[in-house]
């Protein structure tokens, strides 16, 4: 199979009309990389990748593809193959006649055709159902069917567009995982578009964060997860109790923010403004609800101690989400695993609660994710 | 798929009153607007014509002679054959499919561009431009052609001042003007049909043959014209039937030696009032179209079900 082959944005900016879908984005996509492009709906992401496959010209900047320049090349010449949100599976063809549809392009043998789409079938296990038309199969199998058809062309850079929105929970969750050891057997560049955290922290090497034409950040998901760089980042990946304020002191990597409801609180600078943030800057303040665990000695006061009404419980199977009123209504979120032990209810108690500084993150303040 | 008793839901959706009226408003439309009229042509068909006085007499029995007439020339003698008639029976039904395989052909890419079409605005504004000559009476419509065709008509004039043709052209002799009028009378049967179809196909299909290094030709031969081919079909089948029976086009536009067979049939009724005759050449026209669609419809592998789309 062929080895993976990098795919670079160079400034891109795409305009329609007087609205820029994506604004100067700047990718660097390594050879063999499963890459997703995370943001909510019209966020560009869809955009983006229509530029990588051809569909459309960026207004500016540059694609390049294994280092090529890729400007007036048609989707039809490029090394890379899509796969549609909604399969775009051809209903009339049978499923090996869509699997080998590029190779029936290239002119090749109808023997040769089905050999091909036969191996593919195997790969994608669905032996023997070559015959068969696409409505004929389950959701699942048509899902894989797409990627087969994708995949026969021998491309170096397979891009998937919500391949899986369409799909109930289970099978989604069990198709991410198979996407990831296609994706590591074939070794080729994934690139993946997604609005489902999840699926971008689950299957990608990287993960780009976008909001509104804009890249907020391009990191691992785990990078994404722990230190995310912008406000918008903290808020839309994964859950978050964002506290706002002011900077009050700055202390080597770590601040304190003196919050508007929940006093003075210590957390570290994300490493993208360590240096760039000043006393007296807006700020925010984000501690993740799994973060936060009941203090041993309760009614104590400390930067990293806040005091919290429970108000609420739910049950979540693995854990329990637990959420409590702040001094001045401030709502936050506690998340506390489900050790199968007999707990007893917090509801209605005045806590504390109490975090690692290390464990939240301070930024400047800026836009959040809507919820 | 259908459930043991579909009257028994109509009439539950609708009511016991009103359904009844629905089925007998149908009905009604079915066997005395399309059934008796038709029997009755049969009827006479398969009959002599007899003065008033011997009908329903000794005299008024079943006959193949009008049908005999139509082979032979003759209901007597079977020496020779109606060479006169059965050719224009066949030009008739040949060009029929000559004007349907033409109005395919130009509303093939029509369709395409109205169905696939980014701007909806500018598709509907198409249609509504397509339609509004079609307000105007066919006849209206076929006497205008006339117009245009004519010696000195407006495309003679045009030819004539940029040179292209050094005297006018008798484009009603050529027939020209004929297979002209009876393309644009039926073409939005073509059109709609075709528009329909392809506007439901998913654009991403398109896309993602291209994807695949597809070209144009190959996108259409695989993907659009299979998807199309139920409007077609229904389509081709209108236009065919209707250019077939057309009377009005061939009989202003025709020149003075081509005749349609309809023309036949409207000597038979209303010149000879040899009603029994010109029956059964309407009915030799019909069952011979029906045969005709039927068997392209196997050749193309197109179910009834799908014309219906």
């Amino acid at each position: 199979m062929s080895s993976g082959v990098a795919v670079d944005l160079e400034n891109i900016t795409i305009r329609f009309g007087d609205f820029t879908a994506v604004k100067d984005a700047n990718v660097n996509i390594n050879g063999g990389d499963f890459f997703s492009f995370l943001g909510p709906s019209g966020c560009g992401k869809t955009t983006i990748l229509r530029a990588v496959s051809g569909f459309l010209e960026p207004s500016e900047g540059r694609v390049l593809i294994g280092g090529n320049d890729m400007a007036g090349i048609g989707p039809n010449k490029r090394p890379t193959a899509l796969i549609f949100q909604n399969l775009a599976l051809f209903p009339l063809m049978t499923v090996w006649e869509n699997i080998s549809f590029s190779m029936e392009v290239a002119g090749a043998s109808a023997k040769e055709r089905r050999r091909r789409a036969d191996e593919l079938l195997d790969m994608i296990a669905l032996p023997g159902q070559g015959d068969k038309l696409p409505s004929e199969l389950s959701g699942g199998q048509k899902q894989r069917v797409a990627i087969a058809r994708a995949l026969c062309a021998n491309p170096d850079v397979l891009l998937l567009d919500e391949p899986l929105s369409a799909l109930d929970l289970k099978l989604r969750q069990h198709m991410r995982t198979e996407l990831r050891e296609i994706q590591q057997r074939v070794g080729i560049t994934f690139i993946y578009i997604t609005h489902d955290q999840g699926e971008a922290l689950t299957m990608s090497d990287n993960v780009a964060v976008m909001k509104s034409g804009v890249i907020d950040q391009i990191a691992s998901g785990h990078e994404i997860y722990d230190h995310p760089a912008t406000p918008f980042v903290a808020s839309f990946v994964g859950e978050n109790n964002v506290f706002r304020g002011r900077i009050k002191s700055i202390e080597g990597g770590e601040a304190i923010i003196s919050t508007n409801r929940s006093g003075d609180l210590v957390a570290r600078i994300t490493p993208a403004e360590i240096g760039k943030l000043s006393v007296g800057d807006e700020a925010m303040m984000f501690v993740r609800p799994e973060a936060f665990e009941v203090a041993p000695e309760q009614g104590g006061t400390g930067k990293n101690l806040v005091s919290a009404k429970a108000v609420n419980e739910e049950f979540e199977g693995n854990s329990f989400s637990v959420f409590l009123e702040g001094d001045g209504g401030k709502l936050i979120k506690m998340s506390v695993p489900n050790l199968g032990q007999d707990r007893i209810s917090t509801r209605g108690h005045d806590l504390t609660l109490r975090y690692e500084p290390s464990n939240a993150v301070v930024m400047r303040a800026g836009e959040l994710a809507s919820e | 798929m259908k459930r043991n008793l579909p009257f028994s839901e109509f009439f539950r959706n609708n009511g016991p009153v009103m359904g009844s009226i629905l089925i007998g408003l149908v009905a009604f439309w079915l066997i005395f607007l399309i059934l008796l009229p038709q029997l009755s042509m049969l009827d006479y068909s398969f009959r002599f014509n007899l003065p008033p006085a011997d009908v329903g007499g000794p005299k008024d029995v079943y006959t193949l002679s009008n049908y005999e007439y139509l082979i032979y020339g003759s209901d007597e003698s079977k020496q020779s054959f109606n060479t006169v008639d059965l050719k224009v029976f066949v030009r008739t039904i040949l060009a029929a499919m000559v004007v349907t395989v033409f109005n395919i052909v130009l509303c093939y890419p029509l369709a395409y561009f109205l169905g696939q079409a980014k701007g909806a605005g500018v598709a509907r504004l198409f249609v509504v431009l397509l339609i509004i000559p079609y307000w105007i009476n066919e006849i209206l419509r076929a006497f205008a052609l006339r117009i245009i065709f004519g010696e000195t008509g407006l495309l003679n004039e045009a030819l004539m001042f940029l040179h292209l043709a050094s005297e006018p052209i008798d484009f009603i002799r050529q027939d020209v003007a004929l297979y002209a009028g009876l393309g644009y009378a039926y073409i939005l049967l073509m059109l709609f049909p075709m528009y329909n179809v392809i506007e439901s196909l998913d654009r991403n299909q398109i896309e993602a043959a291209r994807d695949m290094g597809a070209s144009w030709v190959h996108i259409h031969r695989r993907i659009v014209i299979p998807h199309a081919k139920p409007g077609i079909a229904s389509g081709s089948t209108m236009v065919f039937m209707l250019s077939a029976g057309a009377l009005a086009a061939p009989q202003i536009l025709g020149g003075p030696s081509s005749l349609w067979f309809t023309q036949l049939v409207y000597q038979w009724f209303n010149d000879s009032l040899n009603w029994q005759q010109g029956a059964a050449y309407a009915i030799v026209l019909l069952v011979s179209t029906i045969a005709i669609v039927l068997t392209f419809m196997r050749v193309f592998k197109v179910n009834m079900g799908d014309i219906g789309k």
